[in-house]
């Protein structure tokens, strides 16, 4: 249930009785000289899903990229502030990149399923960790197409190239293959902007399934979507947060007016 | 309050609010003429409120319509999301109010036949209260003014205390003279009818409330002073 306290008033503290599972303090990012993120702090509760929206060029991308690093590879990113999970911050010189986004995976808008077969798509997480009993890696991959609700449509054909499966089935494959690592938290970047209804309800019905496990944050252009799928919803503009607090309160009532003129079409 | 990118859903929005007022409007002038037909014992006037009926039932669908068009196919949200709810339930109000009309005219028509028992003084000045109050709470829908909104809400104590007042005035009639008691019956439902346009009124001035806050005031023991 929802705190009707103080914190509900605070941008930034989730109103949640979930632990904090990711704290970010002050985050600034910078492309070269366009300021990109203009000092955000949020907490992310754990197994909640929050959803970040506003319109592009917002900064709701650049926040979800700095959750796991992403941002390093971005040719003159600079990032200062604090961004923590479970207390381990994220930016110490010691982190190992790679590590973090075993912890924190990412699904992106456009599936990018490797031309290989479905069964070595999931396992290709694990065996970079080193796994290799054949008896494991199958166990992985039932267990993470289960998961990503693909199995029953895809048992019989494990063998079979991912890129023959549908736009949907390739986008569920991904969320197994992040799945399959056995992350904590889980980044979504538009999961479900390229594909049809039935297959965005799917998705959106697996982010319902996926959260009693997962801490999930998903960018999306889909107020409905981040209406029906998040916990939480942050609105971001113009590189700031502008309002962080729960869904059902945010859509019906937003406390600030920017927040309003985004979700009811006022765009100026 | 900047306007909507999409220049035809702030029409329809517009509309919807329009139609609102206008059904207030009607309803509004219904409780008027069938309080003026009971007094003035003029039983065309009445017969004409009993017909318009129609009309406001007619603004009850096609209010209910439009806001049925607009959840579906617009998937509003924040106040827009709020102005369809309060329009859909005060329409409902509205409507019940024009039956109240028609209760109180199809009772005029019934007394007109009849040799009045005292002087009207007490019914037309509950007619004002609840006009007044019916008037005051679609203001303050337009205006969005909460502080008006709160003020109808708190003059709901005046028309209870004078149909309390006219109750006891009613029966001591009836106890006096039971020869009175079919026409003071009919007075004391008209009584009841107009203090029921209070309470519609009071609803409406609360959905306004919800409306503009987005937080209920409803079934509180008190109406709070301020919000």
């Amino acid at each position: 249930m929802l705190d009707p306290g103080l914190s509900r008033l605070r941008p930034g503290v989730a109103s949640t009785e979930a632990p904090i599972k990711i704290a970010v303090r002050d985050l600034v990012v910078h492309y070269g000289s366009t300021c990109a993120l203009d000092t955000v702090s949020l907490d992310v509760p754990e197994h909640r899903v929050t959803a970040l929206i506003g319109p592009s060029g917002c900064g709701k991308s650049t926040f979800l990229r700095c959750l796991n690093r992403m941002n390093d590879n971005v040719p003159g990113a600079r990032v200062t502030g604090q961004v923590t999970i479970d207390g381990d911050p994220v930016y110490a010189p010691d982190v190992d990149p790679v590590a973090l986004r075993r912890r924190v995976g990412m699904i992106f808008q456009k599936s990018n399923p490797f031309p290989k077969s479905i069964f070595d798509n999931v396992v290709f997480g694990p065996r970079v960790h080193g796994e290799r009993d054949p008896v494991r890696l199958r166990e992985i991959v039932e267990r993470t197409l289960r998961q990503a609700a693909l199995w029953d449509e895809v048992k019989d054909r494990l063998d079979g190239s991912a890129l023959e499966l549908s736009g949907g089935q390739q986008q569920r494959l991904c969320i197994a293959r992040a799945l399959a690592v056995e992350p904590e938290v889980v980044l979504m970047d538009e999961p479900a902007s390229a594909l049809d209804p039935i297959a965005t309800a799917k998705i959106e019905e697996l982010i319902h399934e996926l959260k009693s496990a997962y801490t999930i944050v998903i960018v999306t252009h889909n107020m409905q979507q981040a209406a029906r799928v998040s916990d939480l919803t942050a609105y971001f503009y113009l590189g700031r947060l502008i309002e962080f607090g729960p869904t059902e309160r945010v859509f019906t009532n937003p406390e600030r007016p920017e927040t309003e003129d985004y979700i009811t079409g006022r765009f100026g | 309050m900047p306007e909507h990118t999409d220049r035809a859903y702030e029409q329809q929005l517009g509309q919807l609010r329009t139609a609102v007022l206008e059904m207030g409007g009607l309803v509004e002038e219904q409780v008027g003429q069938a309080v003026r037909a009971l007094i003035q014992r003029d039983e065309p006037l009445a017969r004409g409120v009993i017909e318009r009926d129609h009309t406001v039932n007619r603004f009850d669908v096609e209010i209910d319509d439009l806001s049925l068009k607009l959840l579906a196919l617009r998937q509003p949200a924040a106040r827009d999301l709020r102005l369809i709810t309060t329009a859909l339930k005060i329409t409902t109000d509205l409507e019940r109010v024009g039956d109240m009309a028609t209760h109180i005219a199809e009772r005029a028509v019934e007394l007109v036949a009849e040799v009045p028992i005292k002087p009207y003084i007490d019914i037309p000045r509950m007619a004002d209260v609840a006009r007044d109050m019916l008037r005051r709470s679609l203001d303050a829908f337009v205006r969005e003014d909460t502080e008006l909104a709160l003020d109808v809400c708190l003059s709901d104590d005046t028309i209870d205390q004078l149909h309390e007042q006219l109750f006891r005035e009613l029966l001591s009639y009836m106890v006096e003279n039971p020869a009175t008691v079919s026409r003071a019956m009919r007075l004391l439902f008209v009584s009841k009818y107009l203090e029921r346009v209070g309470d519609h009124a009071t609803n409406i001035a609360e959905m306004v409330i919800f409306m503009v806050k987005g937080r209920s005031i409803r079934h509180l023991d008190k109406v709070p002073r301020e919000l």
